[in-house]
């Protein structure tokens, strides 16, 4: 009988554990110890009490569930639609829709903040424009309506992605013997497909959720405060480290983000739906009718402009001298990229840095986790995984206050210098928090890897180790650069720790750069060329990704074609 | 239930370039059993789902009772179908699923219960109608997807390889059962399958389809006995074939191949020129190398070249001239056997050979 696992296994699994300790289950409990504890360290609900006494706290809170059911609320009016088009018809806007459906999330949402502030505000383009027209003002931009609005549109792709992919996963004899037994129409998606879907569509709404719940810098940038996110950060950076209300905030927000995935889990339980979709065709699809033709293209143009609008606007303000109460911008410089190009290259570099780093651990630690689940029977296994997923739950800035507090007093061996101030330390955040997206990207890839490959090799005289680097790590090779793309792509956006994290100007990623331009007005101008050169370097890395993955995944398919 | 009359008239579909469907023309009795035999690519499939409404013929039409429902679409022609996954909605429950036609149709709440409650009485399934489908076995399945159809009670049943996901004891026991209960509703029913045997055992007709195009129509027996070509004779069981020329002989016809060489065929005279002749392997004796033999019977010679053991009977094929006639003999304790290398006679009565036109 074969071992359940060997020494180098188990010392991987060890290794990883550490890690996951050091850098996620014990900043979190210190947040949670912080929060529950005296000063003496006995336990007390005190903090609690107090933080739900504050009026600002309790309008935080509900703010910012507000805006987090809002956000995935608007997010399906625009992704409903468009994922129904796809599924449905077939027209020359699905390749469209496919393209809207990953513009925006090239550029997180505080960067194209100022600009849509510009545009929809209350002395913005539209309403400019409005005004002169009809003497109408849309309050779009207004309080918590701009973050909702905001974020919507740069995450309903989320849902988009998820439930187009549903959709097509539906065997088309599960709409056709709806429609044997007399269904049709709108009755049929809403009875039949729809509900098919849901898995999809809820996994799209969790996510959507906890990306708005999480989300510290556009509220700021946008000058909402009564947010959970934005208070906590207040809490923390002005009134102080020790300051328990900060730390009662986070876990309102750690304790909401997992109510949001149990809740879309809770949804779906019971209800089984893999077994039953085997084989067979997707969906059929039909031609557009003259008017539904108008609708889809008409709703597709609406959500295009939309879309497009923040990266439209913050080209322009990063071209602008100066913008405010005009259409678009009086006059025109290339004075903020001379700005840039003078001051923050350093920027760009240490994102370059940091993502490449948390990118490198995130494929091999996703990769180590996904075999030891899948080839071996190593004790604890799922629970690395769990543990390595729950990361998904955990707020940036709580993140990034769990490390100030548990790391304060550590000093950097050797040194006299501060472990929470090495910048290091922003790349493991960004490690830990993009591991959950890697991880999942790798199992799926070894997942595809048939056991028998590994056994054939082993036949042929391979030892265990020298299969793994002969064929299993070759085979998956696809879904760990998927992995490694991923990673690096979101962590360059990655802001919500970083805000907590960054302690020098010199340590500071791009993100941070365009987050700190954008506080002044004056600073707008930079900022957006920051932004855009930050955003044309993540698009490109994505495009050339996909081209590579796109290339591989076809000579994979080659090879089983000849099967 | 009120039997219904299905027509089909010149029906032609081509999906791009690929003819699928070929002038199909067929009549199918009410209250019939009605079996779409091919092997897979023959059109069997499209031509269920054109009476479902799913697919569109370029041409033709379809007619019940006479009434042309080519414009109707599938969701009002009250035709039940079973599909080949089951396509049971994993979201609902048993219950839900076989309701879910008859709420369709806005039947009153009492009238639905009544409904479901009879339909999963009749397959047996009245104790699991809380379950959801995941929970159920295949066999289980199978039987939900029939009450979901039956319970509309449609005018005509169809049913897409209803048995191709049920292992073989248990594909057995419910073709019996199906047949039972499509005596019981007196539905008109077409069943699409791949499987002869299959087809043969249970129903009325068969119609035999390749390459879009419908091969011969009859019973189980006729397709059996009286094969109408080639394709026919070889996808319904197991036969001997070969191809070559008739000739008027002085007491019997003569038939000249290249495998058999020249054999003569007595009793009734056949029309000369070329034919193919073909014979079952349980219609030819075997018996030991110069046994005395009767009369009027074709007679070849031959070696034992293999032999398979099947149970039931023996499966030989002995090489005679240049051909390899299988011949199947029954098995009992004491039957005669014969052993690979052995010198044996053929023996075939005339009237079991069937002589095809080419």
């Amino acid at each position: 009988m074969t071992p359940r696992f060997t020494f180098p296994q188990a010392a991987l699994a060890l290794a990883i554990a550490l890690f996951l300790l050091v850098f996620l289950l014990v900043p979190v409990a210190t947040v949670l110890y912080v929060a529950f504890t005296n000063s003496d360290g006995s336990l007390t609900l005190a903090h609690l009490r107090s933080f739900f006494q504050l009026t600002l706290m309790r309008e935080a809170l509900y703010n910012s569930l507000y805006v987090g059911g809002m956000s995935v609320l608007a997010s399906s009016v625009l992704a409903l639609p468009l994922a129904y088009f796809t599924a449905r018809f077939r027209f020359r806007g699905a390749l469209l829709i496919q393209t809207l459906g990953v513009l925006p999330l090239i550029m997180p949402p505080f960067v194209g903040a100022a600009a849509m502030q510009l545009l929809f505000g209350r002395s913005g383009s539209l309403n400019l424009i409005l005004g002169d027209w009809f003497g109408l003002n849309l309050p779009i931009m207004e309080g918590l309506n701009a973050v909702i609005f905001v974020e919507a549109l740069h995450y309903f792709p989320f849902i988009l992605l998820n439930l187009t992919v549903a959709l097509n996963n539906i065997d088309s004899a599960m709409e056709e013997s709806a429609q044997n037994l007399g269904a049709s129409g709108l009755r049929l998606f809403r009875r039949i497909v729809f509900p098919l879907a849901l898995p999809g569509y809820m996994a799209g709404a969790a996510l959507v959720f906890l990306k708005v719940f999480d989300d510290v810098a556009t509220p700021l940038v946008l000058n909402v405060t009564d947010i959970l996110a934005a208070q906590a950060y207040y809490r923390i950076t002005s009134i102080g480290i020790d300051d328990p209300i900060g730390y009662v905030a986070s876990v309102i927000m750690v304790v909401a983000s997992m109510a949001a995935l149990a809740g879309s889990t809770w949804v779906m339980r019971g209800k089984d739906y893999a077994t039953l979709q085997r084989g067979g065709s997707a969906l059929a699809t039909r031609r557009l009718g003259p008017w539904q033709g108008l609708f889809a293209y008409g709703w597709i143009a609406l959500v295009l402009l939309l879309v497009l609008s923040p990266h439209i606007g913050l080209v322009l303000l990063s071209f602008s001298r100066l913008w405010s109460f005009t259409v678009i911008p009086e006059s025109y410089t290339l004075a903020n990229y001379a700005a840039v190009f003078r001051d923050s290259p350093f920027m760009l570099w240490n994102s370059l840095v940091y993502c490449g780093i948390a990118a490198v651990l995130d494929v091999a630690i996703g990769t180590a986790i996904a075999y030891l689940m899948q080839r071996t029977r190593l004790p604890g296994r799922r629970l690395l995984d769990l543990v390595a997923s729950g990361a998904v739950a955990v707020p940036g800035i709580v993140l990034g206050i769990g490390y100030l507090r548990t790391f304060r007093g550590f000093n950097l061996p050797f040194t006299e210098l501060p472990f929470v101030s090495f910048w290091l330390i922003i790349a493991f955040a960004f490690t830990v928090r993009r591991l959950p997206y890697a991880l999942r990207s790798c199992v799926a890839a070894l997942q595809q890897v048939h056991i028998s490959m590994e056994e054939a090799a082993e036949n042929l005289g391979a030892s265990n180790r020298r299969t793994i680097f002969r064929i299993v790590v070759p085979l998956m090779a696809g879904g760990m650069l998927a992995g490694f793309v991923t990673s690096f792509l979101t962590a360059a956006v990655e802001i919500s720790a970083t805000l907590m994290l960054v302690s020098a100007t010199s340590d500071a990623p791009a993100s941070y750069g365009i987050y700190l331009y954008m506080q002044s007005i004056v600073g707008r101008g930079p900022g957006a060329a920051l932004g855009v050169i930050t955003v044309l370097l993540v698009g490109l890395g994505t495009y050339a990704s996909h081209r590579i993955m796109r290339a591989r995944s076809l000579r994979f398919e080659t090879l089983q074609a000849l099967k | 239930m009120a039997k219904v009359k299905i027509e089909f008239r010149d029906i032609a579909l081509a999906f791009g370039k690929t003819k699928v469907l070929r002038d199909i023309s067929l009549a199918i009795e009410p209250g019939e059993f009605f079996a779409l035999l091919g092997p897979s690519g023959s059109g069997k499939s499209t031509l269920l789902r054109v009476i479902a409404g799913f697919a569109r013929p370029q041409t033709g039409s379809v007619l019940l009772d006479g009434k042309d429902i080519s414009a109707v679409p599938p969701w009002k022609r009250d035709i039940g179908m079973v599909f080949q996954n089951y396509a049971l909605w994993p979201h609902m429950s048993v219950h839900a699923n076989v309701a879910f036609g008859l709420e369709e149709r806005r039947l009153p709440r009492a009238a639905i219960e009544r409904k479901v409650a009879a339909a999963l009485e009749m397959v047996g399934l009245a104790e699991l109608a809380a379950r959801r489908p995941s929970q159920l076995s295949g066999g289980q399945q199978q039987r939900v997807a029939l009450a979901r159809t039956i319970a509309i009670e449609p005018k005509v049943l169809l049913l897409d390889e209803p048995l191709s996901n049920l292992d073989a004891k248990l594909r057995v026991h419910m073709r019996a059962e199906l047949l039972a209960l499509q005596r019981k509703l007196g539905v008109t029913t077409i069943f699409v399958t791949h499987d002869q045997e299959e087809a043969l055992s249970i129903s009325d007709r068969v119609a035999v389809l390749d390459a879009g195009v419908i091969q011969q129509v009859g019973t189980p027996m006729e397709l059996f006995d009286q094969p109408a070509n080639r394709f026919i004779a070889n996808f319904v069981g197991t036969i001997n074939l070969y191809a070559g020329t008739l000739t008027a002989g002085a007491d019997a016809t003569l038939f000249e191949s290249a495998e058999l060489g020249t054999i003569a065929l007595p009793g009734k005279p056949r029309a000369p020129g070329a034919a193919e002749i073909a014979f079952r392997p349980h219609v030819v004796a075997l018996s030991a190398a110069g046994a005395p033999v009767e009369p009027d019977l074709v007679r070849l010679e031959g070696r034992v070249a293999a032999r398979e053991f099947l149970g039931e009977f023996i499966r030989y094929t002995v090489r005679s001239g240049a051909a390899d006639i299988v011949s199947d003999q029954a098995h009992f304790t004491g039957a005669p056997s014969f052993a690979p290398g052995e010198d044996v006679q053929l023996l075939i009565q005339p009237r079991q050979i069937r002589v095809l036109a080419r």
